[in-house]
């Protein structure tokens, strides 16, 4: 993929992967997945864009019937809470991970809009960039 | 200033490495002042089915994990005053407490005390059918007949631990506290902070809770090989928290090991498992996590500080468990040449099979490796998408299936073994559990019910 036409301000579409890492755990039937930011520069992208309706989207499939997500911006980290998303738990249900262990990378596989200049060089996973209209 | 106590983890889950405390002991050694060493292996299901090892052996149901972990390190414990706390204790504390002086005997070990928490089994001094009535928060639906119900123990506090240490004991077992009241308890015995110094007790329960999972917060859990990368995770370190009097802690891992401790490693660590960050509740605490602050000191040692804490709630959490019924997972692979349709018509094998034989349960049949981790139990997401999967790649066909008896469980696995000979060419690699399940739900109980209290365990004549 050639983005060298992107300038540092302009921006692509990222997953939150390039900028922030995660860790999920459960209790019950219930996930928590956190998103923390690399740099406080990026907690600011995710208060805009991964909002409790986008990460519902994203876990819509899973039958999740309610986000809630809890901001700490002393720790440039963001604390989502799904309810049912476990598909009855580690106890009743039959997802291979009951868990939910696996759910952080689904959340950093969400894609939102990133300025070029948030992003490292290297970093790989980009889809292009966003041209808007 | 007073010298700080040092706190290390043994285990942050039954299924840890059996030798990760040797290092960490290593490390406890050379702390000038309290030392520790915990062990955190217990977990809901765990407990459920200890309860019901124990109906039957009145000897067993505590941790078969004790016996890994302890011949590794009680010597050097004993030898260099490190004070182990663990929750081995399971539905049956004092056999696990028996067991340790088992294991101390075979080791020559002489003199060894060891306490136990008791008090969390509800059932073992009041009926299940007033658990029964208490206020459900989550979980299963629990139903009305007490006869059903397995083991309801509520989560203790610090306080108990505290009391045990107070004794003198070189040893303390628990059964179901908080995973935190194994680092606080310490802590209380140590410091003597009072009951209502929230702050301090908050400062306490968020380094229990650091600790609590081990490796987790040294690399473990973490690593994400060019993004996040984790060196040595073969020999990964397990932690070590000092703790000041004024709950200033500072996190560390054991020497001479791999793994990292940073700030990314503290921040994933202290949201485990969290909910509401403002109000993390425990039975001697609620705390406020908003208000941490992290700080990198030297190499792999953060500093935290500024936990703030409330009054704790008027009522405990009680883990409720009754029959689950039996869980059946069977498993089978396609590779190479056109493997996925093979794979699909495997699966679809296995629906035509359940449909004859009327078999109409709860069931979950997919194709790992075409993204069926992340989806639901219909498929829906990799049917939809527009995802493409290499037809000649590596799939493996996964049956879940759940019902109240063995006999229909273990035919629905023999399903996917059958595929051997009546299925798809090339299917190979069938692997086939059936298990028996328990289904817990919390409901909350007024703490004024529960009854906890500590006991010496001598060993046995």
């Amino acid at each position: 993929m050639n983005n060298s036409a992107v300038t540092d301000s302009a921006c692509v579409i990222a997953p939150v992967h390039a900028i922030a890492h995660s860790r999920s755990g459960d209790k019950g039937n219930r996930s928590n997945i956190s998103v923390i930011a690399w740099r406080p520069s990026a907690y600011s992208i995710l208060i805009e864009q991964l909002t409790e309706d986008r990460v519902f989207e994203a876990f819509r499939h899973k039958h999740v019937t309610a986000v809630v997500r809890y901001e700490l911006p002393g720790l440039y980290a963001l604390n989502f809470v799904l309810d049912n998303a476990l598909e009855g738990g580690v106890n009743d249900g039959l997802c291979i991970d009951g868990h939910g262990k696996t759910l952080s990378s689904l959340m950093l596989g969400i894609e939102i809009l990133v300025p070029r200049s948030e992003i490292a060089a290297d970093y790989p996973y980009l889809r292009g960039p966003y041209l808007p209209g | 200033m007073d010298k700080t106590v040092c706190i290390g983890s043994g285990a942050g889950f039954a299924g840890d490495r059996f030798d990760a405390a040797v290092p960490v002991v290593n490390t406890l050694k050379a702390h000038d002042g309290p030392r520790y060493l915990i062990y955190e292996v217990m977990g809901e299901r765990t407990l459920a089915i200890a309860q019901k090892l124990k109906r039957q052996n009145p000897n067993a149901g505590f941790s078969p994990w004790l016996e890994k972990y302890l011949p590794e390190v009680l010597v050097s414990c004993l030898k260099n005053n490190i004070r182990i706390v663990a929750n081995f204790g399971n539905a049956n504390p004092r056999a696990a407490a028996q067991k340790t002086h088992e294991i101390a005997a075979a080791l020559g070990v002489q003199g060894l005390r060891v306490a136990v928490v008791l008090g969390d089994d509800l059932l073992e001094y009041s009926d299940a059918a007033s658990v029964l009535t208490a206020t459900p928060i989550e979980g299963t639906e629990l139903g009305t007949d007490p006869q059903a119900v397995h083991a309801a123990n509520a989560y203790l506090g610090a306080a108990p631990v505290a009391a045990a240490l107070d004794l003198g004991v070189n040893v303390v077992l628990v059964g179901r506290s908080t995973d935190a009241a194994l680092v606080l308890g310490p802590l209380l015995h140590e410091y003597r902070w009072q009951p209502d110094d929230y702050d301090r007790l908050a400062c306490g329960t968020v380094a229990g809770h650091l600790l609590e999972c081990g490796g987790q917060i040294t690399g473990g859990y973490f690593a994400d090989p060019g993004f996040k990368d984790v060196p040595a995770l073969h020999e990964l370190g397990f932690p070590l928290i000092e703790v000041d009097a004024l709950g200033t802690v500072v996190v560390s891992k054991a020497g001479h090991t791999g793994g990292v401790v940073n700030r990314a490693t503290v921040t994933e660590q202290l949201l485990y498992e969290v909910h509401d960050p403002q109000a993390y509740l425990t039975p001697d605490v609620i705390v406020d996590i908003t208000s941490v602050e992290l700080e990198e000191l030297d190499d792999n040692r953060v500093r935290v500080t500024g936990a703030r804490g409330a009054a704790p709630p008027s009522t405990l959490k009680v883990t409720v468990s009754v029959d689950g019924g039996w869980l059946a997972e069977a498993e089978i692979s396609y590779a190479g040449i056109n493997a996925l349709a093979r794979a699909q018509l495997a699966a679809d094998t296995v629906k035509g099979r359940l449909k004859s034989l009327s078999i109409a349960q709860p069931c979950r049949i997919e194709l790992l490796g075409t993204g069926a981790v992340h989806d639901n139990d219909q498929s829906a997401r990799v049917t939809q998408s527009n995802q493409q999967f290499s037809l000649h790649g590596e799939f493996r066909v996964r049956v879940a299936f759940r019902c109240n008896d063995q006999n229909t469980a273990q035919r629905v696995a023999d399903e996917v073994l059958a595929l051997y000979c009546c299925g798809p060419a090339g299917g190979g690699g069938v692997r086939q559990s059936v298990t028996e399940q328990v289904s817990t739900a919390s409901v909350l109980v007024d703490r004024q019910r529960i009854e906890p209290h500590v006991q010496i365990v001598e060993v046995m004549a």
